[in-house]
């Protein structure tokens, strides 16, 4: 996996709605890697019902046809249904956690980057502070590469989730 | 009712119809062996796990009904791991039960533990671990039913000790049979799309060269009848692939033979030549398809396919058809016929006459040995084919090689399901194995096994099985005392540097360890011994038979497509590589 960098022409997002059964992510996980293609990330969680879970995948599509990988994932049992959500038709959502170096003037900087940004503080030490932002992904992005001359401690994202757009026509 | 996960298992089996098991016992499973003497199932104690998995394949290749193999844990259900594969490359319907450490000790390294399950995934077109008796029937239920719907396919169900353990206070269930299966994210498409039917039938209309590609779904769709009423309304030729073998007469004058790497001339080349290829149950294998870009370059492809997975997959169809052959060709025979049936189909006669040479000019062929050589194995094949006393449905099975490709090529496969063979996988020591369990599948039917000596010798023990089961299967090994198929690229593309092929003739001595195994043993080394040997052993049904039939090493598959190149470059034998093409 590599960290994702946007939304590109390469990527696509499927939100794969499967049984919530012991496994099953490794069955999604073991079909990308046996047929060759590449997960940039991956995120599950529980639906509002119990018996299901939600996997959102943003795919690499330059390592297989988007129509082969969705495919090959109905293939399993235990996914009910796949939905590929093009980027300008979904809302996406991903989190970032970050610690940053912020001793002295810097944290004053930081601090207002944060605020710019509408992030949180969610931890202050005596050099560093820990950091989270939600938001779309390209957002996260760009807090990410203001945030790295200040020197990241550690970072981590979660992958975004995303659901399609409401159709607002009447 | 009360009863014990053990019991509950064995009875869920008798409801979905199973007559035979393919098994070994062992520690984990053991409790499951229990119940099995009450039943009136039948079990086949087999010699190694790898062999209960192969004769549930050709119990399933030849019955059309899944095959049941049951195993212990850890290596018994790695040694089981080469059929499933198998299986899931072909689509044969199989359900294999595998013994598991108690689900207490899952995760610690237990005795004979393996992760069956992570090592089956991607084997299996779905696998399950059950953790509570309760559940037995219901996965039973769905096991069944997976494997032998939409695209049939291998399903693995793992069973922990302690919920089949009478003993264990976790194997109490309440016995229920669920009526019904609710799998909400397996529902296989069987109607074909009617709007993209009426497209084919404008496309077979137009077409003036087309040729039917038939794969092995057609036989998994059990979709032969329907197949021959498409080609003769359309009077369209057919090739069958290796997996199809059987379900188009080989007799009918519309049949072209099999395709491929080492297809005949006519289908190979009608496929290349054609403007429009009707695919029924095919996948657009490499060994079909050769150098892909240079693949039937003209045609437009009708690809029909139960897996819409494979629409698309390889080569881009034209109009893709999700759905079962059967009723697919079925619906599209009646939209020709409401168009006027063959009246209402273009000009062909050209495109006849072409394919007509070429089946002329190009028939199979091989030079017959000279005196005092060693026999030829494609005459060893005709005379078992030829031999009055073979019945005229046989059902062959074959390994993998040089011996499966001339099986293939010089039987007579005149009815469906009377050729059992390794395509995708291509696995060695299938044979023996894959013939007892079509045997076990069709015991009024005469099965002839023909085998390699090196495929022989993988699994050549489960004839102790047939023995000691009175399955009186019929092996003729093609001994050419060497790993044919390997030789023959050593031959051609590696300058006759022969890399560890050679097996030599006699070692093992075939005839004595037949005879050890409890067979009747025989070899021929000579053209007019064939006849007398093959009336022998068909008239042998109370024990299985092995000749050992010694064959020219120099003997090579043709035609044949080298690797790499495209279809129209196949290699003809050299009787003919001076005709007109």
């Amino acid at each position: 996996m590599s960290p994702s960098n946007g939304t590109g022409p390469t990527h696509h997002t499927l939100s794969v709605y499967v049984e919530n059964k012991a496994g099953v992510l490794a069955r999604v996980a073991s079909l990308f890697a046996r047929r060759g293609y590449n997960i940039e990330s991956l995120a599950v969680a529980p639906t509002d019902d119990e018996r299901f879970s939600r996997i959102t995948i943003v795919v690499d599509v330059e390592s297989a046809p988007l129509e082969q990988i969705t495919k090959q994932l109905h293939k399993l049992i235990n996914v009910v249904k796949i939905s590929e959500l093009d980027p300008r038709d979904s809302v996406e959502r991903e989190l970032m956690l970050a610690t940053v170096r912020a001793a002295g003037e810097t944290r004053a900087r930081v601090l207002e980057l944060v605020q710019i940004f509408e992030g949180k503080i969610l931890n202050v030490g005596h050099g560093e502070m820990t950091v989270s932002l939600e938001g779309s992904p390209v957002k996260v992005d760009d807090f990410e590469s203001l945030l790295r001359p200040y020197g990241i401690v550690e970072l981590q994202r979660t992958g975004r989730v995303a659901l399609p757009k409401l159709d607002r026509t009447v | 009712m009360q009863m014990n996960g053990g019991q509950a298992l064995i009875k869920s089996l008798e409801m979905e119809g199973v007559e035979a098991i393919f098994g070994l016992p062992g520690g984990a499973i053991l409790p499951v062996y229990d119940p099995i003497i009450d039943s009136p199932i039948r079990h086949v104690l087999v010699r190694h796990e790898q062999g209960a998995g192969h004769m549930a394949e050709g119990y399933a290749h030849v019955t059309g009904r899944p095959g049941v193999a049951m195993v212990t844990s850890g290596p018994g259900a790695t040694n089981i791991v080469t059929p499933l594969a198998d299986a899931y490359m072909d689509s044969v319907p199989m359900v294999v039960i595998t013994g598991q450490v108690g689900t207490a000790s899952i995760g610690t390294d237990a005795f004979q533990e393996c992760d069956t399950v992570g090592i089956t995934r991607s084997v299996t077109k779905h696998n399950e671990l059950v953790t509570d008796a309760q559940d037995i029937p219901r996965v039973i239920r769905e096991a069944f039913h997976i494997a032998t719907t939409g695209r049939p396919g291998p399903v693995l169900v793992d069973i922990p000790k302690d919920i089949v353990d009478p003993t264990n206070p976790r194997s109490a269930m309440e016995w229920y049979w669920p009526e019904s299966v609710d799998l909400p994210g397996y529902k296989p498409t069987t109607k074909g799309n009617g709007r993209k039917i009426r497209e084919a039938a404008d496309l077979i209309a137009q077409s003036r060269r087309p040729v039917i590609y038939a794969g092995g779904g057609i036989l998994k769709a059990r979709a032969a009848e329907a197949l021959r009423e498409l080609a003769e309304l359309t009077g369209i030729h057919v090739v069958t692939t290796l997996m199809a073998r059987g379900a188009f007469p080989d007799d009918h004058e519309l049949c072209l033979g099999m395709p491929g790497m080492h297809g005949t001339y006519t289908a190979i080349t009608a496929m290349q030549e054609a403007d429009l290829l009707i695919a029924l149950g095919s996948r657009f294998d490499d060994r079909v398809t050769g150098k892909l870009d240079g693949f039937a370059p003209d045609a437009k492809i009708i690809h029909v396919d139960i897996d819409p997975a494979e629409l698309g997959k390889v080569r881009r169809p034209d109009v893709p058809i999700v759905g079962d052959c059967r009723l697919v060709i079925e619906e599209l025979v009646k939209v020709l016929r409401d168009r006027g049936g063959a009246d209402g189909l273009a000009d062909r006669t050209e495109w006849r006459s072409r394919v007509s040479g070429w089946l002329e000019r190009f028939p199979l062929t091989y030079e017959p040995s000279e005196p005092g050589e060693l026999l030829k194995p494609q005459y060893v094949l005709e005379q078992i084919r030829d031999s009055t006393t073979t019945p005229e449905d046989t059902i062959l099975v074959s390994g993998v090689g040089q011996h499966q490709m001339w099986a293939s090529q010089y039987w007579n496969f005149n009815h469906p399901y009377t050729w059992v063979n390794s395509g995708g996988l291509g696995t060695m020591g299938f044979c023996v194995p894959a013939a007892i369990g079509a045997k076990v599948g069709q015991p009024n039917r005469t099965v002839w096994a023909i085998d390699g000596d090196g495929c022989f010798q993988m699994t050549a023990q489960e004839l102790v099985t047939a023995a000691a089961e009175r399955i009186p299967v019929k092996v003729a090994i093609l001994n050419n005392a060497y790993l044919g198929m390997v030789r023959q690229w050593q031959e051609m593309f590696y300058e006759e540097r022969y890399s560890e092929v050679y097996l030599s003739p006699d070692l093992p001595d075939y005839k004595m360890w037949a005879e050890a195994m409890g067979c009747v043993g025989m070899r021929v080394e000579s053209p007019e011994e064939v006849p007398a040997a093959i009336e022998k052993a068909n008239s042998i049904n109370d024990r299985p038979v092995v000749i050992d039939f010694r064959t020219d090493a120099r003997e090579k598959v043709f035609p044949m497509v080298p690797s790499g190149a495209t279809n129209s470059q196949v290699v003809v034998p050299e009787s003919q590589a001076g005709l007109a093409r």
